[in-house]
């Protein structure tokens, strides 16, 4: 068996006497939807944010590619492929749609040490952009401000400024919160048509999602990870019904 | 500094309005001289010059604050240290004005680097404070230098050459030299906020962590800019010496820092047009009411405290609300 | 030597008394509301007035003295009520102008008012004599009297903060600005008493300081920056850090102004120590706050900020 492109092992992180993240170790295979669950407050985003280096664990490490970049920054990860989504909307208000990717796509191609010509006449970054605009069905709204989007316009652009940065790897937090069904349906196929592109490690509440995307899905309550498994192996397991489907449930 | 950034936002104004706006004001400053003449008041075309510098040290300010967030509080040391370099080359006799353009930017570029490279790993107060400390530094270093005038400054004997002629001697031909100057750096500032770097630093502004989500580390963007914002400073500082025949450390006091902030901030920040108008009408204000009394700081921290009070955004935020020009600056 | 240092260290913990008298107020105005003000040093401006023009009215410095607190909380109220809470919730940019606005203002008020020539205020009889510190070197009673006074300002503040209700809201405001206003309504009367009591510690200061240095406009400009190195060396918000910093940069600007031409004298030639020992000294402080903001960004009794 090859090595998993993202292994996470033994990682901690506590608040205080509050443990958000405890002992976490998990394994990403290549071109697989790893899924992790569990109800509010279990610690996904903080996960999430270690795996992205926006925050530092307080022990354990984080292999990615072979390589631990447990003490690399946010935007070393990106350069190596390991890009992020954001629950809360953190696109650039100020920015049109398409400046909003056309950024992403500069910050992987070329210096963005130039200081005279308009980037916005340059084509090569434009088309990019506009190409990964297409992939998100945003392409109409290339023009509009990013702050006058509608909500799930937003949850469009944010993948699609991810995606520019061509990843390896996708962390998406909970990219389909607040949108609704239609768009959901649409977002839910377009990461069934990345898969082959992109290895996802995916967090949300919509278990219709879930189970129909992830090859595995681990299960995460009050920041341990209690099950791991394919779907069906982590619906069956009475600890996770307990803990968590269940909770749902009631 | 989220209040900043959301300040901003909704506003970004379109680009043909700024240019047609700007193109208007070298177009009014331009005729000044022989209005001047005209109307028997040439004093007016000097008042006309210092209004230009200050427009020019308003709009490199307006690079790293309005565009990069970085409230900068010592942007005055670099008037200073263009300024100084006119009289330190001027006594070595070196009297050409690109030679004293090219020193104060060199003086200007370094200083701007080391402290720069500091105040960065500071963020919100902190940042507005030691830059405030820096510009203390540069300002006490030239007070108790003694062999430049210290605390008294030093006069010029002369003004500076151009390509060994005496262009700037007269009030006309200093001008017209400062108008030029103006012209480049807001044409070079402008390229500059549209270029592949401009959008990094104004997507700096308006979300860091975005900007780390997709691969950028801010700071060498910001400290890039903070050295071209101070280098461009320091030709106002050249055109303040060679306009005044007289260079002294008040030029670089905090209180010059602070008129600088009061100018952007009248104006309208990140536009560089409002950098441009702010810095203009601040120093007309300024001349008109010292020729009424010589206690016109009054009424002029007056008109800031009401303007600060009564209308957010300056004079744009105005004419905003007022309806016009929504475009203009 | 040696006692002309011990005299220095006093005079300098004189300077960072005075200096902490002023911070204090203006660290909680920066902590708990976030807002930059630039008028604070006039404040201390106007104490020194206040307290000149009472000298010249009743000749009483005790009397004069005790004016000046209700006077300068006046002037700290009205300003709050007229200016300052009208822009809690505006950018820094909005503060810097309107306070820069209110610093000529009132600078400008103030030499209408008496001119721009420096006055003098007498010190009292009984504290105007010296005491005798060591061997043959004396110290002036009334700059003891000034470091005794911070003190016990020092301990009341610390008294007021670590054990009353408003000190709680104090401690809680600085560390984290939104749980003040989770605390409920008396927010507003909060930070007006907080204003108003800042002032009024400025303006005493200003006030005792009169009769050691001069009153003149330019008295607020330039403590008004040694404040500012002082809040931040010592981390925004903090009274502790403020006192501790205040100390330290009154004691080092002090001292490197004494012995930082005698130094360099040892290693160059009389004439250069004497020009850079000029040209340093006054830089010292600058040096120190860049020296601390380079290894804690956040000052040093600071909460460290999120990068």
């Amino acid at each position: 068996m090859t090595a998993p492109l993202l292994s996470v092992q033994n990682l901690s992180k506590s608040y205080g006497a509050l443990k958000v993240t405890q002992d976490v170790s998990l394994d990403v295979r290549e071109g697989r939807i790893h899924a992790i669950i569990g109800p509010n407050g279990a610690g996904k985003t903080t996960l999430i944010s270690q795996l992205s280096g926006q925050l530092r664990p307080d022990s354990g490490r984080v292999v990615y590619d072979g390589r631990d970049i447990t003490r690399l920054d946010m935007a070393g990860r990106v350069r190596l492929g390991l890009a992020r989504s954001f629950q809360l909307t953190t696109l650039l208000p100020g920015f049109t749609a398409l400046e909003n990717v056309a950024l992403a796509v500069q910050a992987r191609e070329g210096s963005s040490f130039r200081f005279l010509r308009p980037a916005a006449t340059e084509g090569a970054l434009n088309d990019q952009a506009m190409a990964c605009l297409a992939d998100v069905g945003l392409a109409d709204r290339a023009r509009s401000q990013a702050g006058s989007l509608s909500h799930g316009e937003k949850r469009q652009l944010e993948l699609a400024v991810a995606l520019a940065t061509r990843p390896r790897l996708l962390l998406l937090d909970e990219p389909l919160a607040g949108t609704g069904h239609e768009e959901a349906a649409r977002l839910i196929a377009m990461f069934g048509g990345l898969k082959d592109r992109v290895t996802m490690v995916l967090i949300e509440h919509d278990m219709n999602a879930v189970f129909a995307l992830a090859d595995t899905v681990s299960v995460l309550v009050y920041g341990r990870i209690v099950a791991s498994g394919s779907p069906a192996e982590v619906r069956a397991d009475a600890r996770v019904r307990a803990a968590y489907l269940g909770e749902e449930a009631a | 500094m989220t209040d900043l950034s959301q300040a901003l936002a909704p506003a970004r104004p379109r680009l043909a309005g700024r240019l047609k706006l700007a193109l208007c004001i070298f177009a009014l400053m331009a005729a000044v001289p022989p209005l001047a003449h005209a109307l028997g008041e040439p004093f007016l075309i000097v008042v006309a010059t210092r209004m230009m510098v200050f427009a020019i040290a308003a709009l490199s300010l307006d690079l790293i604050l309005g565009y990069g967030a970085m409230v900068s509080f010592g942007h005055a040391a670099y008037l200073g240290f263009g300024a100084y370099a006119v009289a330190v080359l001027s006594r070595a006799g070196i009297d050409d004005l690109f030679l004293h353009l090219l020193a104060g930017i060199a003086a200007s570029a370094v200083f701007a680097a080391l402290t720069g490279a500091i105040s960065l790993r500071t963020r919100g107060v902190y940042f507005i404070m030691i830059t405030l400390a820096f510009g203390q530094m540069a300002f006490f270093f030239f007070v108790s230098f003694s062999t430049l005038g210290g605390d008294d400054g030093v006069a010029l004997t002369a003004r500076s050459t151009v390509l060994g002629m005496p262009l700037l001697q007269g009030a006309q031909g200093m001008f017209y030299v400062t108008l030029a100057l103006l012209v480049l750096v807001f044409a070079g500032l402008y390229r500059l906020t549209l270029s592949r770097f401009g959008r990094v630093l104004t997507g700096t502004r308006e979300s860091a962590l975005r900007m780390q989500a997709i691969g950028f580390r801010p700071f060498p963007y910001q400290l890039t800019a903070y050295v071209i914002a101070g280098c461009l400073c320091s030709i106002a500082g050249v055109l303040l010496a060679n306009q005044a025949i007289y260079v002294s450390p008040a030029y670089m006091s905090w209180h010059r820092s602070g008129e600088m902030i009061v100018m952007l901030v009248l104006g309208g920040i990140g536009s560089l047009t409002g950098a441009m108008v702010g810095g203009l009408v601040t120093i007309a204000l300024e001349e008109g009411l010292a020729r009424y009394s010589e206690h016109w700081r009054l009424g002029f921290g007056l008109i800031l405290v009401l303007v600060a009070l009564f209308s957010p955004g300056g004079l744009s935020g105005l004419l905003r609300r007022l309806g016009l020009g929504r475009d203009a600056t | 030597m040696f006692n002309l240092f011990l005299l220095q260290l006093l005079n300098g913990a004189q300077f960072g008394i005075l200096l902490f008298l002023v911070a204090a107020g203006l660290t909680l105005v920066f902590g708990i509301m976030d807002f930059i003000n630039l008028a604070h040093g006039v404040l201390y401006m106007v104490g020194g007035y206040v307290m000149a023009m009472m000298m010249g009215a009743t000749n009483n410095f005790w009397l004069s003295l005790a004016m000046v607190l209700p006077l300068t909380l006046a002037v700290g109220l009205v300003l709050e009520v007229l200016v300052f809470r009208r822009l809690y919730d505006r950018s820094h940019l909005d503060q810097v102008l309107a306070t820069f606005g209110l610093v000529l203002v009132l600078s400008e008020l103030v030499r209408i008012i008496w001119g721009s020539a420096p006055l003098s205020v007498a010190m009292p009889e009984i504290l105007s004599g010296s005491v005798p510190l060591a061997g043959p070197v004396r110290y002036p009673v009334y700059r003891l009297g000034v470091i005794g006074v911070g003190l016990g300002v020092a301990l009341a503040l610390w008294f007021v903060i670590a054990r009353t209700r408003v000190g709680m809201l104090l401690r809680a405001g600085a560390a984290n600005r939104s749980m003040v206003s989770a605390l409920g309504t008396d927010i507003n009367r909060l930070f007006m008493l907080v204003f108003a009591a800042g002032a009024m510690l400025a303006g005493f200061a200003g006030a005792i300081v009169s009769p050691i240095l001069s009153v003149d406009p330019g008295m607020g400009d330039s403590i008004l920056i040694l404040t500012f190195v002082v809040i931040v060396i010592g981390g925004v918000g903090s009274v502790k850090g403020a006192f501790c910093a205040a100390l330290l940069a009154g004691i080092v600007d002090t001292l490197g102004r004494m012995f930082g031409p005698i130094i360099l004298k040892s290693i160059m030639d009389p004439a250069a120590a004497a020009q850079a020992g000029r040209t340093i000294a006054p830089m010292l402080v600058y040096v120190l706050m860049a020296a601390v903001l380079f290894w804690r960004p956040a000052g040093l009794f600071g909460r460290s900020v999120a990068r």
